[in-house]
């Protein structure tokens, strides 16, 4: 499995072989709070880089959530789907989002490695 | 404008609340334990609030400013008993609701509690239609306190001894640390619980103490989640200029003595409207599945017609589901009424249900 990426939107990302498996970041679901309700995109779709491919809500309010990456959605985790408070519980682990089969691998280089996000999710909290 | 601070800000600080900016107040919205465990804590120990943004207004005078207050206000003043509160409103000729508020008969006056957004306005308003007879003083030196949930007599009346005997929607005052403070068994929770008037260099140190005895700090956002379950409105979302008493179906607040004669302001509006029926009202609203329909939500009929709007709508923890409040036409008010909310460009379907959400027993037979 590759690298964890990350994106500006708080999302992270790892490929094996062609397919990413897409998440939100512990940052992120600190800055959202108690999420209690999460839509994903649908098994077959295709979502476009920067586009939105989901919601999750928090008590407070509703977030969109963005893919990092193009591709053909081949799987989602019917498991937050079902219990929410999972993605607060492990953001970036068993609580991932969607996979995707991607097209063009080149999309990962333009994001962020665990240092760079660490550094932006510090200075955009503040 | 600088942003106001309440006599407790820097306690909430040292509890790592975040805060928001609410009706020009630095506010704390959660403590870091997060809106869900806050809002379980009040439901299974006792919660505290700070709610010193909310106006105090003390009216004193004679008996005749009785007589005054009820050509304002839709209740039978004169059979109020002293220490007795009573919910109500303040409205323009029409009706419309300029704020939602809690008046309490004490000694010599009233003391009317005002929501934050609205109370210097309301001060205006008041001071307008009673002209300078009375004694008006919003006053800004005493701090608001609320505790509720379960625990919170037992823990209350350890500081505040005699607190246990108040009903609910009484209060008194109470001697404490050579001071004053007015408490009342009120609350915006659905829980039992209380409202401490306390002056605001003691306001801390009462807060710490009630830490100490087991109670804790809850933000804004647990008390959105829990006045929600409780079926209660929150002015600026279900309430505002807009909307009458009787839309929002609050006809119990309006005192039956007062609907024969009328006299008070907006009274021929809500005479008519007792009658004749609204033409939207408030329901209680469950969104089927997990979907949350937020304010502003459209609802609409099977045939693609808009038949409402949604005021409040958020996740309920007690409940374990979503649920929302808001206004449809008369005919789809009554419960199990089906309906649909459109929420992100597609409809999901939804069920007019009976308020409040979640239910449990206030205080009422102490003595």
């Amino acid at each position: 499995m590759s690298e964890v990426k990350f994106s500006k939107e708080h999302e992270w990302i790892t490929l094996e072989g062609d397919v990413a498996t897409i998440g939100i970041t512990k940052h992120a679901t600190e800055m959202l709070g108690d999420i209690v309700f999460a839509e994903l995109p649908e098994k077959g779709s295709n979502v476009e880089k920067d586009g939105t491919a989901g919601v999750v809500e928090s008590t407070k309010a509703a977030s969109d959530v963005y893919t990092p990456v193009s591709g053909e959605v081949v799987d989602t985790n019917q498991a937050i789907v079902d219990d929410p408070s999972k993605i607060n519980e492990d953001p970036e682990g068993s609580a991932w989002f969607f996979k995707l089969k991607m097209k063009d691998q080149s999309e990962m280089d333009s994001l962020m490695n665990k240092e760079e996000y660490d550094k932006f999710a510090k200075e955009s909290a503040s | 404008m600088e942003i106001k601070k309440t006599s407790l800000n820097k306690l909430h600080q040292s509890n790592n609340a975040k805060f928001v900016e609410f009706a020009g107040y630095e506010m704390p919205i959660q403590y870091s334990k997060g809106i869900i465990e806050e809002h379980k804590f009040t439901r299974s120990h006792s919660g505290i609030f700070d709610v010193s943004h909310m106006g105090q207004l003390f009216i004193y005078g004679d008996e005749t400013l009785t007589e005054e207050l009820e050509k304002i206000f839709p209740l039978d003043l004169k059979n109020l008993k002293q220490n007795c509160s009573k919910y109500s409103f303040l409205m323009n000729e029409d009706a419309g609701i300029y704020d939602d508020l809690i008046i309490t008969k004490i000694e010599e006056g009233y003391l009317i509690i005002l929501n934050a957004a609205c109370k210097d306005k309301d001060f205006e308003i008041l001071s307008n239609l009673l002209g300078s007879k009375f004694k008006m003083n919003l006053d800004n030196n005493r701090s608001l306190i609320a505790i509720q949930g379960p625990k919170s007599v037992e823990i209350l009346n350890s500081i505040i001894n005699g607190v246990d005997q108040l009903n609910f929607m009484t209060g008194n005052w109470f001697d404490s640390d050579n001071q004053k403070l007015f408490v009342t068994r009120s609350g915006y929770t659905g829980e039992d619980g209380f409202e401490i008037s306390i002056s605001n260099d003691k306001a801390e140190k009462f807060v710490e103490n009630l830490i100490k005895k087991g109670a804790q700090l809850i933000g804004l956002g647990a008390r959105d989640t829990l006045r929600l379950e409780a079926g209660l409105c929150l002015y600026g979302h279900e309430l505002d200029i807009n909307k009458t008493p009787v839309e929002a179906n609050l006809r119990w607040a309006i005192s039956k003595s007062r609907l024969s004669n009328g006299g008070f302001i907006g009274s021929k509006k809500i005479m008519n409207q007792m009658q004749d029926g609204a033409s939207q009202i408030r329901v209680g609203i469950k969104p089927e599945g997990r979907l949350i329909a937020r304010e502003k939500t459209k609802i609409f009929d099977d045939t693609d017609t808009q038949i409402g709007e949604i005021t409040s709508g958020t996740f309920g923890p007690s409940v374990n589901g979503p649920i929302a409040m808001g206004y449809v036409n008369k005919e789809f008010s009554k419960v199990d009424t089906k309906i649909l909310l459109e929420v992100r460009g597609k409809k999901h379907p939804a069920n007019v249900c009976a308020l409040p959400f979640y239910k449990k027993n206030y205080v009422k037979g102490v003595n």
